[in-house]
């Protein structure tokens, strides 16, 4: 068990040119002991370089790795007590289930009768138990990947285990077990755990903290909601939630918010700074709600276009050149031509330069 | 003039990849199939392609016999899951390639290219090699490629799989409006994910085991289901089944579960049926004691997937919520969307939007 800390860290793969790109730009992050963390932004963002600093298959250019205080940066990655679960299985194929799952204990010359009882625990954890004695190699897919899994989880020595997109090749109806054996072994063993992915749903799923990553650099640390909710910077509002958060361009007049359809009170609590050019307010389609007639808090628009997914609807409201989504239950009444579409207040966000404008509670 | 699919079969060691196909594709139309993996929609589609040949059956386009046509002469264009492009070519020559094989002059073909390239925002990119682009622009060549030959039959098979979902969701607008365009052909699209059907199709087939199980315009599926199998199939999560009966003017569930027979079920006799109800119309409440087996976040929306004396089942939020695993939630139906079918799984009776649709 291990509270990992971060400390300036930054990483560039070309150390010897004058003018080096850091595929991970300085920044500093502690994961608590015991906490599900998720690592989550587009290919190329550095998260993955991230994952190998903290393992010790890259040093890093700068900065160094704290494992419960102690520096870990010059140490080895047998030394580091991590195992690490990759985007594709990773099995012994002349082994059986079970010597897969024992492997790690006999390197480490673990006797046979603890050998036998770590692995038929972490077994039944991974509903295991019935296959232990068949040659790996004809198991599936994601019962490979859970062998994977369990290879790490029967070594006694582990304080995080480290996730590279392990679902990836994984059925979509099999994922659902996966992700409750994660959170399972999470309450089970205590481990922290650390889940790189490109793919939101993912990330949301499996952690209870997010870092959301783009271009070496960290945008935004929190939990789902406030991620959903609260987004930091308009990439994220639109990288999380579908449809994305809607944004429309906005300039400050006194106490009002004067968009291309029409004024609304500034949020309470909230001081916009003056002069600035990129303004913008943000909402999500889910809490944009049509009203019957004008009102100090609605903007005007037209319906567009309505689109149906099933499950919900989805109208477009033209707002002068800009437009807005707003998502319905199936089933709902939308109406037609010319709509006021009321922003509720507490779901309004503002950024200013594409930065979430704090409120003081 | 339409392509004309009869009584196709395709099986393989006793197994059906299709069975008894019959369906007409009409020239303009926009069809959505729908299917689990394994349902044949691939299947479906490569026969269409000529790169598989039934063993019984007849193909027909506009009247004349496809299936003796050879696949190089059938005007066919396919896009896959992977996306397949030429690695040693830009995206202008990917795209300009199938009509420069077909002896297109160069300014021609090029300038076709650019055309389709515009519609799929990739204008920017032409001198590009498709390994420097994302894998949704990898996509897009290929697609603009299918589209460049002004094929007769245009063929998707799960075009968005292998992309993260923002991509997917901006995709998936994009092809809407360029489909809108495509009124000279035929345009099939494969998918699992009964949003995209719904969103993309004019009609739409759902596709189990090789068979059809139901088509018709989107919504008129969506809302009337034909069966419990096509439910599960066009709701994502799954609609919940619940096993019951109706007796004396109430519907009994499993668990001691009891809900007043709602208007649009009134007229059903007593007996044992199965219930359907969408994860949507299940709300947070009191009425039904459950624990939490698993919170899943799907786009803007929390999935709860739940157990409880009544059974398993699926409860969906809008909005991000965090629930533990084991938590303990009450939850309420809404019994004026339910569903309810016979015991073998036919749809007897549902809400009013589904009998809307019946009539």
């Amino acid at each position: 068990m291990a509270t990992i800390e971060l400390c300036d860290i930054a990483h560039t793969y070309e150390p010897d040119s004058d003018d080096p790109t850091f595929a991970l730009k300085a920044l500093n992050l502690v994961w608590k002991d015991g906490g599900t963390y998720a690592l989550l932004g587009p290919s190329g963002c550095g998260k993955t370089t991230m994952l190998n600093i903290i393992s010790g298959l890259i040093r890093s250019t700068r900065g160094k790795i704290l494992f419960d205080g102690v520096d870990f940066s010059q140490l080895p990655t047998t030394k580091r007590n991590i195992a690490q679960v990759f985007q594709f299985p990773v099995i012994y194929t002349l082994m059986s289930v079970q010597e897969n799952l024992e492997f790690p204990l006999v390197c480490r010359k673990i006797p046979k009768g603890e050998r036998i009882r770590r692995v038929n625990e972490v077994a039944e954890l991974l509903n295991l138990k019935d296959k232990l004695k068949r040659p790996a190699r004809k198991l599936a897919a994601d019962e490979k990947q859970l062998i994977s899994l369990g290879r790490g989880l029967v070594r006694n020595d582990v304080s995080a285990l480290l996730m590279d997109e392990p679902l990836t090749v994984i059925d979509p109806q099999l994922k659902f077990e996966i992700r409750r054996k994660l959170k399972q072994i999470n309450e089970h063993y205590g481990l922290t755990m650390v889940y790189v992915t490109h793919d939101q749903n993912e990330a949301m799923t499996f952690a209870d903290t997010i870092v959301v990553m783009n271009d070496g650099e960290v945008i935004q640390t929190g939990t789902p909601q406030e991620l959903y909710n609260r987004p930091e910077t308009s990439y994220v509002g639109y990288f999380i939630g579908s449809p994305a958060m809607n944004f429309i361009k906005c300039t400050l007049a006194g106490n009002q918010l004067q968009t291309a359809g029409g004024r609304i009170p500034v949020p309470a609590g909230m001081s916009i700074p003056a002069n600035i050019q990129n303004l913008k307010i943000g909402i999500r389609p889910r809490h944009v709600q049509f009203t019957n007639s004008e009102s100090a808090k609605a903007i005007k628009g037209q319906i567009q276009l309505v689109q149906e997914f099933g499950n919900a609807r989805v109208a477009t409201v033209g707002i002068k050149e800009e437009m807005m989504r707003v998502k319905l239950n199936y089933g709902a009444e939308v109406p037609t031509g010319d709509v006021w579409l009321a922003l509720p207040e507490e779901n309004l966000c503002v950024y200013a330069d594409e930065k979430l404008v704090n409120r003081n509670r | 003039m339409a392509l004309i699919l009869q009584n196709i079969d395709i099986r393989e060691n006793g197994v059906a990849h299709l069975d008894n196909i019959n369906l007409m594709f009409s020239r303009g139309g926009l069809y959505t199939v729908l299917g689990r993996t394994l349902a044949g929609k691939t299947t479906l589609l490569r026969t269409i392609a000529g790169l598989q040949q039934p063993q019984k059956g007849t193909l027909m386009l506009h009247g004349s016999d496809y299936l003796q046509l050879p696949v190089w002469k059938r005007r066919v264009a396919m896009v896959y899951q992977q996306f397949i492009n030429y690695p040693h070519l830009n995206v202008l020559a990917n795209v300009a390639f199938p009509l420069r094989r077909a002896g297109v002059p160069r300014a021609e073909a090029h300038q076709r290219a650019r055309e389709v390239l515009g519609k799929v925002g990739l204008t920017d990119f032409e001198k590009r090699r498709p390994a420097a682009l994302s894998g949704g622009q990898q996509q897009r060549v290929a697609l603009a490629r299918a589209l460049v030959k002004r094929a007769e039959i245009l063929l998707l098979d799960e075009p968005l799989v292998n992309l993260d979902y923002k991509l997917r969701e901006q995709l998936r607008e994009d092809f809407q409006n360029i489909f809108e365009g495509q009124d000279d052909a035929i345009v099939v699209y494969t998918t699992t994910e009964p949003a995209e059907a719904i969103q993309l199709g004019h009609q739409m087939i759902i596709m189990d085991e090789g068979g059809i199980i139901q088509q018709g315009e989107p919504l008129a599926v969506f809302n009337a289901p034909a069966t419990i199998r096509c439910a599960e199939i066009i709701n994502d999560p799954p609609m919940n089944i619940f096993y019951g009966t109706i007796e004396n003017g109430d519907i009994q569930l499993q668990g001691g579960i009891q809900l007043k027979v709602p208007a649009h079920m009134a007229h059903l006799p007593h007996g044992p049926y199965r219930f359907g109800l969408r994860a949507a119309d299940l709300r947070l409440g009191s009425m039904i004691g459950s624990q939490v087996e698993l919170s899943e976040i799907s786009g803007s929306q929390t999935i709860l997937h739940l157990r409880g004396d009544i059974g398993t089942f699926i409860l969906y939020e809008e909005g991000v919520y965090q629930h533990a695993i084991g938590d303990t939630v009450q939850v309420d139906l809404n019994s004026n969307r339910i569903y309810s079918f016979s015991v073998d799984g036919d749809l007897i009776a549902g809400p009013a939007a589904a009998e809307a649709y019946r009539r």
